[in-house]
């Protein structure tokens, strides 16, 4: 089962490398998308049990990840058809190269620290700190704001994966209103979207830099 | 099971003000749930209700020590919240007065969140509730503001998320169940492992530091107080920013129990100086009287920050200076709002001669800077001196220095632009403007009221209050 569970969180280790070096944005959403379903999984994989909630929650945090959000994300950049390159302020390579070093550099620091011997020989740690990572690049490193959004949606896979090593004894509630809060937030921050793209006529916050003192 | 209701009538206030159909009755919803709020929570200080050990929420000394303030604050400034949703009768006001009962519920929830994921939660769901605020002039600028507050935020807010679940993990690594209840937590202190509670310290002091503003993690302040409304900027600086105070002293508790408490009071400590002094520069060099409550508010979270280091005392004097500084803070916001309708801009440029045409707001926004920067016989003084005759005696002499320092640099900052403001001659457009949005006694009470309150406290201390300051630090060190 471990192994298993290795591999999926390796190939979401692998589409953060893929997310720092696309150029498109419609690529960058569906990386985010593929990354959200394969995240979404795994809690089948540490709970094999049976279990309704469980598949529940699985169902819906895929459903949100894989396609709701990422609809969103397409509707707020229906109008910014002209220009669909995520505009990065920080290059490619440099992207990759600082995203690889974070990778090495977090699959080290989880050897490190002290963890549960159900998690020795696991990912999850070292993989969620690398998304995490891979996820901050986006954030600072693009200046498109839906790619900063992909950004956002990274680093909180990140936190995600995390949050599957107290799966067994974090209430459900605090998990559903954790999923919610950040469903809402999305759509709040698609709706400052929409006023972007219509204020500004562009969705580069390079243009938003009339406050500064 | 009281204590909800002080959650569920301000949501429930929302839902019925987002169905409500009439534009023009609207915001009477706004003193409406909150008178019913501070009543209620007068009732519950009279008879406080009892907190069961692992409750997720209560009504704890915590709560109790800081909630009424805000409560009132609520109340004063939905009294203003009439007559400015009036003057702006272009803007729908569905979106904003939900916004701000749902927000005044989520205040509520947060303070008296006993369980780190639900706190979490409400700290979230506050968070976006400000969205709406800060865009409702939905001017380019305010577009930007929003982005920037909802990025920065959203980010550092996830932060405390990942700080919280590795709390949790050092608790299932000590061999405990992985509750996220700070009864339970403490209650396991000893057995949690301490890298996970000093990467989980740090993880939430970035994340609840962020939402307070501190430095460096500040960046969204200025824009976000300088573009929302001045009212949703009160709000922010006294509602939201003791949510996020209240977090980090009750997961301080539990890092203490740890045995990790020197650490966790030096981290404060350092951040509380940095952003007193690096806020204070600030102070010397804007020139927009709305940024400069910003920076004002950040210096403000810096000597929390501080007092909460130094042990029962400063910590006491903590709670003194949120009180003080969440009605002063309310006071100047809401009086420059008046100056900003009058004058047309928040610039020191155009913003000028205002004592010449709206005479009743400058002298309150003077009052305020007087308050604020810590003038006697306000209240801030005697909170600001005790904590730093608490740094003397604690051995920290040069942090009392800095404090001074920062103090020093912050009321030349501040007197700068208030009196720059206030003074000269003033402008042709904001002399047609000020005549458009006259002073009314409804714009100008809610001031007033704020800066009665902290004149009071600093007068004298209510031995009620005094009380509920000394249960809290109670809470907080129990060994005492």
């Amino acid at each position: 089962m471990n192994s298993l569970l290795n591999v999926l969180i390796g190939l979401a280790i692998g589409l953060n490398l893929v997310a720092l070096g696309t150029g498109r944005l419609q690529a960058l959403i569906r990386i985010v998308a593929l990354q959200g379903v394969i995240l979404g999984c795994v809690p089948l994989l540490i709970k094999p049990d049976f279990n309704i909630i469980i598949w529940v929650f699985t169902l819906i945090t895929v459903l949100m990840k894989g396609f709701v959000i990422p609809s969103l994300l397409r509707w707020a950049s229906r109008a910014a058809n002209v220009d669909r390159d995520v505009a990065p302020m920080i290059g490619f390579v440099p992207s990759l190269l600082l995203g690889s070093a974070g990778m090495i550099a977090a699959l080290m620091l989880s050897f490190q620290l002290p963890l549960l011997p159900e998690h020795h020989g696991s990912l999850l740690v070292g993989g969620s700190m690398a998304t995490i990572i891979a996820g901050f690049l986006l954030l600072v490193g693009r200046s498109k704001a839906i790619a900063q959004i992909c950004g956002y949606l990274v680093l909180e896979n990140g936190i995600y994966l995390f949050g599957l090593l107290l799966v067994h004894s974090i209430p459900l509630l605090v998990e559903a209103g954790i999923l919610l809060d950040l469903i809402v937030g999305i759509f709040v921050a698609g709706i400052v979207l929409d006023r972007i793209q219509r204020t500004f006529d562009s969705l580069d916050t390079r243009k938003l830099n009339i406050l500064k003192e | 099971m009281r204590e909800l209701f002080l959650v569920l009538i301000p949501l429930a206030g929302a839902c019925f003000a987002a169905l409500w159909p009439s534009e023009r009755t609207r915001p009477w919803f706004l003193p409406i749930i909150s008178a019913i709020h501070t009543l209620l929570m007068s009732w519950l200080l009279i008879n406080p209700p009892e907190v069961l050990f692992h409750s997720w929420m209560g009504f704890d000394p915590l709560a109790r020590a800081i909630l009424p303030v805000i409560s009132l604050l609520f109340l004063v400034c939905s009294i203003y919240g009439i007559p400015y949703l009036k003057i702006h009768k272009e803007r729908k006001n569905r979106v904003f007065v939900s916004v701000i009962l749902a927000s005044l519920g989520l205040i509520s929830a947060a303070h008296m969140s006993r369980h780190l994921g639900l706190l979490w939660i409400a700290t979230e769901g506050l968070t976006l509730c400000f969205v709406p605020l800060i865009h409702f002039s939905s001017k380019p600028r305010a577009i930007e503001a929003t982005w920037k507050y909802l990025l920065v935020s959203a980010t550092g807010i996830a932060l405390s998320l990942l700080g919280s679940f590795c709390l949790g993990y050092a608790s299932l690594h000590g061999g405990g169940q992985g509750d996220l209840t700070f009864t339970a937590l403490i209650a396991q202190a000893s057995s949690l492992s301490r890298p996970w509670v000093l990467i989980a310290w740090v993880l939430i002091l970035v994340g609840y530091g962020t939402k307070m503003g501190l430095v460096p993690m500040h960046a969204w302040k200025p824009d976000a107080y300088g573009e929302a409304p001045s009212m949703a900027g009160a709000l922010l600086a006294g509602g939201v920013s003791s949510v996020a105070f209240l977090a980090l002293l009750r997961v301080r508790s539990v890092v203490a129990a740890a045995g990790a408490g020197v650490i966790a009071d030096r981290t404060l400590l350092f951040l509380g100086l940095l952003s007193m002094v690096l806020a204070a520069f600030f102070l010397l060099s804007t020139n927009n009287f709305k940024r400069m409550l910003a920076y004002s508010s950040i210096e403000q979270m810096g000597i929390l920050c501080i007092g909460a280091s130094l042990g029962a005392v400063g910590l006491w004097a903590a709670f003194f200076h949120l009180w003080n500084n969440c009605m002063a803070k309310g006071a100047i916001f809401l009086s420059a709002g008046n100056l900003q309708r009058g004058a047309g801009s928040c610039t020191t440029a155009d913003a000028k001669g205002l004592f010449l045409i709206m005479p009743h707001s400058s002298l309150l926004f003077m009052a305020g800077l007087f308050a604020i920067t810590a003038c006697p016989p306000f209240g801030l003084f005697f909170s600001e001196l005790m904590i730093i005759k608490n740094a003397f005696f604690s051995g920290y002499p040069w942090v009392a220095v800095l404090f001074l320092f920062a103090l020093m640099l912050a009321f030349f900052g501040l007197t700068r632009i208030v009196f720059s403001v206030v003074y000269g001659r003033p402008k042709t457009n904001s002399k047609q403007l000020s005549t458009k949005y006259c002073e009314k006694p409804a714009t100008l009470l809610p001031s007033l009221i704020l800066i009665g309150a902290v004149l009071f406290l600093g007068l004298c201390i209510p031995n009620p209050l005094r009380q509920i300051w000394s249960d809290a630090v109670q809470q907080l060190i129990p060994n005492l």
